[in-house]
């Protein structure tokens, strides 16, 4: 008998997603009373209400009705996956960055991206800040063998051609994105403290040295590697800006594994 | 413990007020969804909120009538955020929702046969378990008409009650809805629905399809008139039960929303004072 809550489960799914051949047997008498609409409608707000609310950047840029159409289309593809909403559209950058529609505007995808990590920074556990002066404890050769471990609530992205950063936090603070805009890549850095949530643009060698923090590479790798992509790169400078933004929560001895192996 | 008089759904443009606000009996209840988080601000701002009163949880995705065990992962953040909050109540619906990994946002039916019932009741009874509290379970709205029901709807929630241990959540605006889309008495359901389990009751607004001419629970209105009556007729014969108005879409001032819950209160109060 429990079978046969299943497959109308089944069917039911399939009629309100309009998958093919779906209004047969049961279901179909339901699909055909004035009802089932509601469910088919509700079932569509539901999913364009959350990733609006997920993706408040891009639907400023391109409109209510834009983003609507999009985000309909998005959510015939790619259903939330659970019901914390907070978590949908994982993979609406991804969907924007091939959307025929979406070609004039190359940069909506590393907007909707930002968008993303923004949410995931918003999000993300709760962890002590690590002080400068917790760095001052130790010395120049220490501090070489030490890792410095992001905080759960820091994001960070570089985008390589384009001024996405100026674009959305333009966006988000709501300003006009200003006629000198500098077609060229751009970094940000987004963290939260004390329950806020800034951001900053960040350097190539500022990212470049995140990720190797994230990965586990000890300071002096990771500033090796900032510094072979931007050599110009003056390091204590970036030093001191990620601390005042609260970028790490620990300084850890470095793991062997990951001395031993830098790439 | 104190007493749950009329409470209020809690949006995140209301915590402050909802911080500062004193009455007696007051409550706060939010989807339990919306704060299944590692951290964070909503988080600070929930348990600040539950620190100056009594909260619950409604849930909307567990999906308890789906042919399947409630998802592991879901309980399991369910129940981390119950023990930060700790909550006055915990609730559900009678619907399903999620389905072979995707979560479809909304209250879906089901046809009421004894193979669901014993399907919900296990779901139910698994919820509980994990979360070590009786929880309630919500009369949904409903838009269609079944041939294939084995069970009415009240006696499918009163056996559910009987069988897990579980609360019931009457919704009146859902039985409204519900009796205006499929043809029955509201104020006879009402009537005939077992005191005893009621743990909580709900009170929202609705809206009407021109198209259909059906009646849709949307959450976005005033609590309706003849809710208002039914929901006096309700208190009248089961007493004072911890009453909520929800409030999800075109969302007024705060003060607006109290105003509702004070009618609630009212109605409580006067109801307490005859026992």
């Amino acid at each position: 008998m429990s079978g046969s809550l299943a497959a109308f489960q089944d069917a039911f799914v399939a009629a309100l997603t309009d998958a093919p051949d779906s209004s047969a047997g049961e279901v179909a008498e339901l699909v055909a009373q004035p009802g089932f609409a509601v469910y088919r409608n509700t079932l569509s707000k539901g999913c364009v209400d959350a990733l609006r609310a997920n993706f408040p950047a891009v639907e400023r840029l391109v409109g209510e009705a834009w983003f609507a159409a999009a985000a309909t289309l998005y959510a015939r593809e790619m259903l939330p996956r659970s019901g914390p909403l907070l978590e949908y559209g994982e993979d609406f950058p991804a969907f924007l960055q091939g959307f025929e529609p979406a070609r004039e505007l190359p940069y909506l995808s590393g907007v909707a991206l930002l968008d993303r990590l923004w949410l995931e920074a918003f999000s993300a556990v709760e962890q002590p800040v690590l002080a400068l002066a917790a760095l001052a404890t130790h010395t120049p050769q220490q501090l070489a063998r030490q890792t410095l471990v992001p905080r759960a609530a820091l994001r960070w992205r570089w985008f390589v051609e384009l001024p996405v950063y100026s674009i959305w936090s333009c966006t988000r603070e709501q300003r006009e994105v200003p006629p000198t805009l500098v077609w060229q890549g751009e970094g940000v850095l987004l963290s939260r403290s004390a329950g806020r949530i800034g951001w900053q643009p960040l350097e190539r060698g500022g990212c470049t040295f995140l990720d190797a923090c994230a990965a586990g590479r000890s300071l002096e790798q990771a500033a090796e590697l900032a510094l072979a992509v931007q050599p110009q790169l003056d390091f204590n400078d970036l030093l001191g800006r990620l601390l005042a933004a609260g970028a790490f929560a620990a300084l850890v001895p470095t793991t062997q594994s990951t001395l031993r192996k830098p790439s | 413990m104190q007493i749950l008089g009329a409470g209020l759904g809690l949006k995140p443009e209301h915590y402050t007020d909802a911080c500062a606000c004193v009455a007696d009996g007051l409550w706060f209840e939010v989807h339990p969804e919306n704060y299944m988080v590692g951290g964070g601000p909503r988080l600070d701002w929930l348990e600040a909120v539950g620190a100056q009163h009594p909260l619950s949880l409604h849930g909307v995705s567990l999906s308890l009538a789906a042919d399947c065990a409630p998802d592991e992962t879901h309980l399991q953040r369910l129940k981390a955020l119950a023990e930060r909050v700790r909550p006055a109540l915990i609730s559900e619906h009678l619907a399903w929702s999620s389905w072979r990994g995707n979560y479809h946002p909304d209250l879906l039916p089901f046809p009421r046969t004894t193979a669901a019932l014993r399907r919900i009741a296990a779901n139910i009874e698994r919820t509980q378990e994990m979360l070590g509290q009786r929880i309630a379970i919500e009369n949904p709205s409903h838009y269609l008409r079944f041939e294939q029901h084995q069970w009415d709807e009240i006696d499918f929630l009163a056996e559910l009650s009987q069988r897990t241990g579980c609360g019931l959540l009457l919704d009146v605006n859902n039985v409204q809805v519900s009796a205006h889309n499929l043809g029955f008495d509201a104020a006879a359901y009402l009537r005939r629905f077992p005191a005893a389990p009621i743990m909580e009751v709900h009170l929202a607004g609705h809206s009407q399809d021109d198209a259909s001419s059906l009646l849709i629970d949307t959450h976005d209105a005033p609590v309706d008139a003849a809710v208002w009556a039914l929901y006096r007729q309700l208190i009248e014969r089961i007493g004072p039960r911890p009453t909520l108005i929800e409030r999800d879409d075109e969302l007024p001032a705060f003060e607006t929303l109290l105003a509702e819950r004070t009618r609630a209160q009212q109605v409580l109060d006067e109801v307490r004072s005859w026992q």
